[in-house]
């Protein structure tokens, strides 16, 4: 995969743990996140990613009231450190 | 679509370590809190939670949480949970803190619980400096009972207590906690941020980091007061209620810095190190060691003994200390004894008495309501009591003209000037003395050295004991000249 | 062990901390303020926290922290104060926190006065606070007693993990007798369940809130095994000459004193009367009433309260014994005198032919 074409963050979202607040939306400096159109479990339109944009700058973390419903993650740059996570993840 | 990728990404913000991987309070979705959509709690805790984390004191933390909204923050923080009543989270802190200095201790509240009926608790917590962490949650309302006013509801804000909106004739002006508790000189660090927008949100995020440090730093008292979004109660959609924080609240509430003294504060000092268990007893003053020997100067003879005596005048007489010394004496006689006061506002003014028995045997009631002896210091004492003396008993009265009206056949009196006589002997104070002295001849039954080891026992100063052991001997010549020698 | 004269209210703290109390939480009130001022005076320099709260209201929360904490911790106060305190003393004994708690009792209701009453007894004994539970209560009548049942009390809070009263009246406090001392100070173990603010501790809870119905009943469920088990095993009571007793003087603290004093002069008249002085009032020493029903014929309660103690005399005896009631109250003490004069009187009814073989012995 090439490294410069990949987007610098990348966003989990928890359809089950999410309430569909809107905050994130709201928060989100680029705008890559909607409400989806379907219901969840509980009945809520939840928080959809894009798929695109995100700069993972976090923002839309500390906005979802929800302990882990956003996950925000950041794209390993430096070769070495990138190397050492896929050792630990495949241990 | 995630799998592939993920390889070449690292979590930048996800679930605190210190939030539990589930939540026990329902049967499913155990990772979702109860908190409504758009909650502020939900923001502070997530806060609080990565600030534990960033500290590395999960191990170490204490939450206090509150009633209200948060009530459940005991499923939700893996550190140590305490639950409190409503408003008192303060004190449980103020007790949880002193008792584990170790520990990081969080008092977690709402504007119902810490402002209204925790509006004592946290001031006084405040006022000491309790070196804890309190995040003081404020929207303005009282949201899990549904929307009634709190001091902090806005001017013109409607509740179901304020249909009309607050209004500050009948309803007050809202109270500003964090500036109240501002005006105190312990606290070290006060500020108040919001949840009104992305900046005011990461502003929050580092006030709390911060009010948790000060305390693992041991500086002192830390607050941090939230605005936060009360979607449901405000009736108002997450997002608006956000703006609403900003936009509205903000201005009866102004967001910063009230206090910051974490500069110029010293860690508190810590407890001097406990004493070994095998101090203790010396400490308190129980050890045998320290104890005089009971019995040492046994009872002449082996009389029987039982002297139920009531002793009566103003306060400032010496009555209780008479009485003590007679008691203390008794014990040193190896007798049983008790001494029982008249207590309270009679300690301070007006007249004072108490009950002394010395007894061979046990004794049953430390009250004395029939007196054998009565050492009236007054006359108002003397009338008081004069009737209750049993008959064949005596009245030692202060005194040198005896009221006639007071006269028993059935009762003997030694009535005679003893503040003068004492005054005399070089200080008024010391009546109380010769009257024992005259009580303790009159009596022959304890031996002298039993009474000058209960002087020294209970007077510490060695001018007063001289003085006492004159008053005393005083006393006692003076029950001779006017009974036995006389009488003889 | 050698005795020194000391007031009740100080022994409560000597002994306290003795049995391991390092925490004291309190508030000044007429006649309990020496205890407070004995912990002052005593708890820092034996290792442990004196904090003087903002209210009775603080107290009990600060008292709710230190034992949640895992610290054996006491206060102590009056009437006005313990009413203060029972919403705390509720959450406690919902939360299972053991304390000890010593109310030396005053004049009630309102301001009342200063003077020495029993008119706590409903709200300590019965519970007082709101939801279903009960505190244990002890109720010292000597200087000693207050020694000895004040590491009692530290026992009993925690084999029950509950709150454990001691209910005195203030000549109890107030009054200096004769006390000894256990010569070793105890080492108090920190419980398991305690929040102390460790990596072990870190899974701990400490709370009263139980949101499900079954789940609320369930613990409700389990505090009563808690009280039932108590009743078995920690009634305690003092009976003073009722081997052949006709009249059972029933008082506890310092009326259980007059009352021998009283049983003193009514033997040497003849009287056969003995005391049932209760040592616990909750658990209520019921078996020591109705084994003393099975031979006495009257039971008479005094207490300086409206009829509060006589309310668990009569559920005890159950109509067995016919039950007479002598109370006094404002601070005022029934002296023994008129106690005599009354038991006497009582006698007469109950032995009209004594009397007349009295007075014809009288005549000889």
């Amino acid at each position: 995969m090439d490294a410069k074409k990949r987007d610098r963050g990348l966003l989990r979202i928890d359809q089950d743990e999410c309430k569909g607040c809107g905050l994130c939306i709201e928060a989100c400096p680029p705008k890559v996140i909607a409400l989806s159109a379907e219901l969840n479990h509980y009945g809520y339109r939840t928080a959809t990613y894009a798929g695109a944009g995100c700069t993972g700058c976090g923002i839309c973390f500390m906005a979802c009231p929800e302990p882990g419903a956003i996950t925000v993650l950041r794209a390993v740059s430096h070769p070495a450190a990138m190397a050492a996570r896929e050792g630990a993840a495949h241990a | 679509m995630c799998s592939d990728t993920a390889l070449d990404y690292e979590v930048a913000q996800g679930r605190a370590q210190s939030f539990y991987a589930r939540f026990e309070r329902k049967d499913e979705l155990q990772h979702q809190t109860h908190y409504c959509p758009g909650c502020g709690h939900g923001i502070a805790n997530k806060m609080l939670a990565r600030a534990i984390d960033e500290l590395g004191i999960q191990d170490r933390t204490i939450l206090v949480g509150p009633v209200g909204c948060s009530v459940f923050t005991y499923y939700y923080f893996d550190v140590g949970n305490i639950q409190a009543a409503h408003g008192r989270a303060p004190a449980v802190a103020t007790a949880v803190k002193r008792s584990r200095p170790e520990a990081v201790v969080i008092s977690y509240q709402g504007d119902g619980d810490l402002s209204a009926i925790g509006s004592a608790e946290i001031l006084h917590a405040a006022n000491r400096g309790e070196n804890i962490t309190v995040i003081f949650v404020n929207n303005a309302i009282y949201s899990m009972t549904g929307g009634q006013a709190a001091p902090t509801t806005l001017l013109g804000q409607k509740s179901t207590t304020t249909p009309g909106g607050r209004a500050a004739d009948t309803e007050g002006y809202p109270l500003h906690m964090s500036e109240l508790l501002a005006t105190l000189e312990a606290p070290v660090y006060i500020e108040r941020v919001g949840l009104g927008d992305n900046k005011q949100t990461a502003q929050a995020g580092r006030a709390i980091r911060r009010a948790l440090e000060n305390q693992v730093r041991g500086l002192g008292f830390s607050l941090v007061e939230v605005l936060a979004p009360c979607p449901t109660i405000w009736k108002m959609s997450p997002v608006d209620a956000q703006h609403w924080v900003r936009d509205v609240m903000e201005k009866t509430f102004p967001l910063g810095v009230m206090r910051d003294r974490t500069g110029e504060a010293m860690p508190k000092p810590a407890a001097p190190p406990s004493p070994a268990l095998e101090e203790i007893p010396r400490i308190l003053g129980v050890a045998d060691e320290d104890l005089p020997q009971g019995n040492a100067h046994a009872v002449e003879g082996s009389r029987e003994v039982d002297l139920e005596v009531r002793i009566a005048g103003f306060g400032g007489q010496g009555v209780l200390l008479l009485g003590e010394v007679l008691a203390e004496a008794g014990l040193d006689a190896g007798l049983e004894v008790s001494w029982l006061p008249s207590y309270g506002p009679e300690m301070r003014s007006g007249t004072s008495n108490c009950h002394v028995r010395l007894a061979s045997g046990s004794i049953d009631s430390p009250l004395v309501s029939a007196p054998g002896i009565l050492v009236a210091m007054n006359e108002p004492s003397l009338r008081k009591f004069d009737r209750s003396v049993r008959p064949g008993g005596w009245v030692i009265y202060n005194g040198s003209e005896f009221p006639a009206d007071c006269a028993r056949a059935d009762v003997r009196v030694l009535a005679l000037p003893f503040t003068e006589v004492a005054h005399q002997l070089g200080d008024a104070r010391a009546s109380n003395m010769i009257m024992l002295g005259a009580l303790l001849e009159m009596t022959a039954v304890l031996p002298e050295a039993s009474v000058g080891a209960a002087l020294r026992r209970l007077v510490k100063n060695p001018r007063w004991i001289e003085l006492d052991e004159r008053a005393l001997a005083r006393g006692r010549a003076l029950f001779r000249e006017a009974y036995v020698e006389v009488g003889a | 062990m050698r005795k020194q004269l000391m007031k009740g209210n100080e022994a409560i703290v000597k002994s306290a901390i003795l049995a391991g109390c390092r925490g004291f939480y309190g508030y000044p009130i007429t006649p309990a303020s020496e205890i407070t001022e004995a912990a002052a005076l005593y708890m820092p320099r034996c290792g442990g926290v004196f904090v003087q709260a903002e209210s009775e209201v603080a107290a009990i929360n600060m008292l709710y922290g230190a034992a949640a904490a895992g610290v054996r911790a006491m206060t102590a106060s009056s009437g006005p104060g313990i009413s203060l305190m029972q919403e705390g003393i509720s959450y406690m004994a919902g939360a299972e926190l053991p304390c000890v708690i010593a109310d030396i009792t005053r004049g009630g209701p309102g301001l009342g006065n200063i003077g020495s009453e029993q008119s706590d007894y409903h709200q300590v004994v019965k519970g007082g606070g709101h939801g279903n539970y009960r505190t244990l209560v002890l109720a010292p009548h000597s200087v000693q007693e207050m020694a000895d049942l004040t590491a009692l009390a530290f026992t009993l809070a925690e084999r029950y993990r509950n709150p454990v009263f001691l209910l005195a009246d203030g000549f109890v406090g107030q009054m200096m007798e004769p006390v000894e001392f256990p010569q070793q100070a105890v080492a108090a173990p920190t419980p398991g369940w305690a929040v102390t603010g460790s990596a072990e501790t870190r899974c701990n809870v400490v709370n009263s809130l139980h949101m499900g119905v079954d789940e609320l009943e369930a613990h409700v469920g389990e505090l009563e095994k808690k009280y039932r088990l108590a009743e078995q095993r920690e009634a305690r009571a003092e009976e003073w000459q009722t081997d052949d007793a006709e009249i059972v003087l029933v008082g506890y603290g310092i009326v259980g004193r007059i009352l021998k004093a009283v049983t003193a002069e009514a033997r040497a008249a003849g009287i056969k009367v003995g005391v049932l002085r209760p040592i616990t009032l909750y658990p209520f020493p019921t078996a020591h009433f109705r084994r003393l029903a099975l031979r006495a014929r009257l039971f008479v309660v005094v207490e300086m309260s409206n009829g509060q103690l006589v309310e668990d005399v009569r559920l005890a005896l159950n109509g067995a014994r016919p039950v007479e009631f002598v109370s006094r109250t404002g601070g005022n003490v029934p002296s023994h005198e008129d106690l005599f004069r009354y038991v006497q009187a009582l006698a007469r009814q109950l032995n009209p032919g004594a009397r007349a073989e009295e007075e014809c012995l009288a005549h000889v």
